[in-house]
């Protein structure tokens, strides 16, 4: 657990020191996360050892975004009197970006795979 | 009545408290949702916020205090991004066999994700300010935070925002995919990363490994495109 803890950070570490050093504009993590890549495509064997901890790191993310989300309730009041049009905008933008990703992503899937199985 | 007092003074001066009250309702929170078969409705992030959220209201305890607790989980955001590393490459060989479709469906999910909201919130004559406060909601929370500071809009709203979106896109994704009959876990995956960024990802993670793999591709890709195209979206729309 421990080793798996320690890579992740020092690539996030990575990440951050380098996105604010040389002021770039993607997020540390972001960069973290492919300098991690990079380090599996150099040591394969690694991925085993990674597993058992990142997999209840990912099977539990939903614990990460409780601090943020008892955030929202305490916050409710800056949507102020828009809280109802506001409400409607990000269902029905969810809704739409949800069908244009997943609509394009099956029509190129069946041009370039040929028809689904 | 004293020592009741007393222990609650030392108790609300350190983190043990709402470090461990946020552990344990999402145990009970996920213990719920399993319950429930992981139902749609029964999501572990709206379970937890509504066992604590009573209990800060009834202790009068401000978020700042509970949040000195709740933030040695916070901070987890971050290296739990990077594990996201680890299904990319289990699933490398079926992603470099979709990368046509990865990209083309991040282009059209990023620019509907940003340009709807915007169109929606002029038809509903909402500000400017809360508009550009609204863009970039779809994208994870400190890149969001990012753009919508760096378009001129309100961080404290987009952050309410941007938590609102990924409970939305976690609720509606399975019965939406269900209703049109959509059974490809890549496809699913991958629209709700991109509509609703980490808590849609953990929706995905918790039907299926492929979807939540997939997720996290569209998140990672969309946190990077979207700041690329809030900026011009704003320009042209605004």
């Amino acid at each position: 657990m421990l080793p798996t803890l320690g890579l992740l950070l020092a690539c996030q570490l990575i990440g951050e020191v380098t996105v604010r050093g040389i002021g770039l504009s993607i997020p540390g993590p972001v960069l973290g996360l492919a300098l991690l890549l990079v380090i599996l495509r150099l040591r394969p064997a690694l991925a085993g050892d990674l597993r058992p901890t990142i997999s209840v790191i990912l099977a539990n993310l939903s614990l990460l975004f409780v601090p943020a989300g008892v955030g929202v309730i305490g916050n409710l009041d800056v949507l102020s009197e828009d809280w109802f049009a506001l409400l409607v905008v990000l269902v029905l933008s969810t809704l739409l970006a949800m069908l244009a990703s997943v609509g394009t992503f099956l029509a190129v899937r069946r041009l370039t795979e040929g028809p689904a199985k | 009545m004293t020592g009741v007092a007393n222990l609650w003074s030392y108790l609300s001066t350190t983190p043990l408290l709402w470090l461990t009250a946020t552990i344990l309702a999402y145990l009970a929170a996920d213990a719920i949702a399993r319950r429930l078969h992981n139902h749609p409705l029964a999501n572990p992030v709206i379970l937890s916020v509504l066992i604590i959220a009573p209990v800060l209201w009834v202790t009068k305890t401000e978020y700042a205090t509970y949040f000195e607790g709740a933030q040695f989980i916070h901070f987890l955001l971050g290296p739990a991004t990077i594990a996201l590393a680890l299904p990319l490459w289990d699933n490398r060989e079926t992603i470099g066999t979709s990368v046509a479709p990865i990209l083309l469906a991040l282009v059209a999910g990023s620019v509907t994700a940003a340009g709807s909201a915007i169109l929606l919130a002029q038809a509903f004559g909402l500000s400017t300010d809360v508009i550009l406060s609204l863009a970039p909601k779809s994208t994870t929370a400190p890149v969001a935070l990012g753009i919508s500071e760096a378009v001129g809009g309100l961080p404290a709203l987009t952050a309410v925002l941007v938590i609102l979106t990924g409970i939305i896109g976690a609720v509606i994704v399975t019965p939406l995919m269900t209703v049109l009959r959509i059974k490809d876990w890549r496809a699913r995956g991958f629209s709700v990363g991109l509509a609703s960024h980490g808590i849609g990802t953990a929706r995905a993670f918790q039907v299926n490994p492929t979807a939540g793999a997939y997720a996290g591709i569209a998140m990672a890709l969309n946190a990077l495109l979207t700041s690329l195209i809030v900026p011009v979206l704003v320009r042209w729309l605004i």
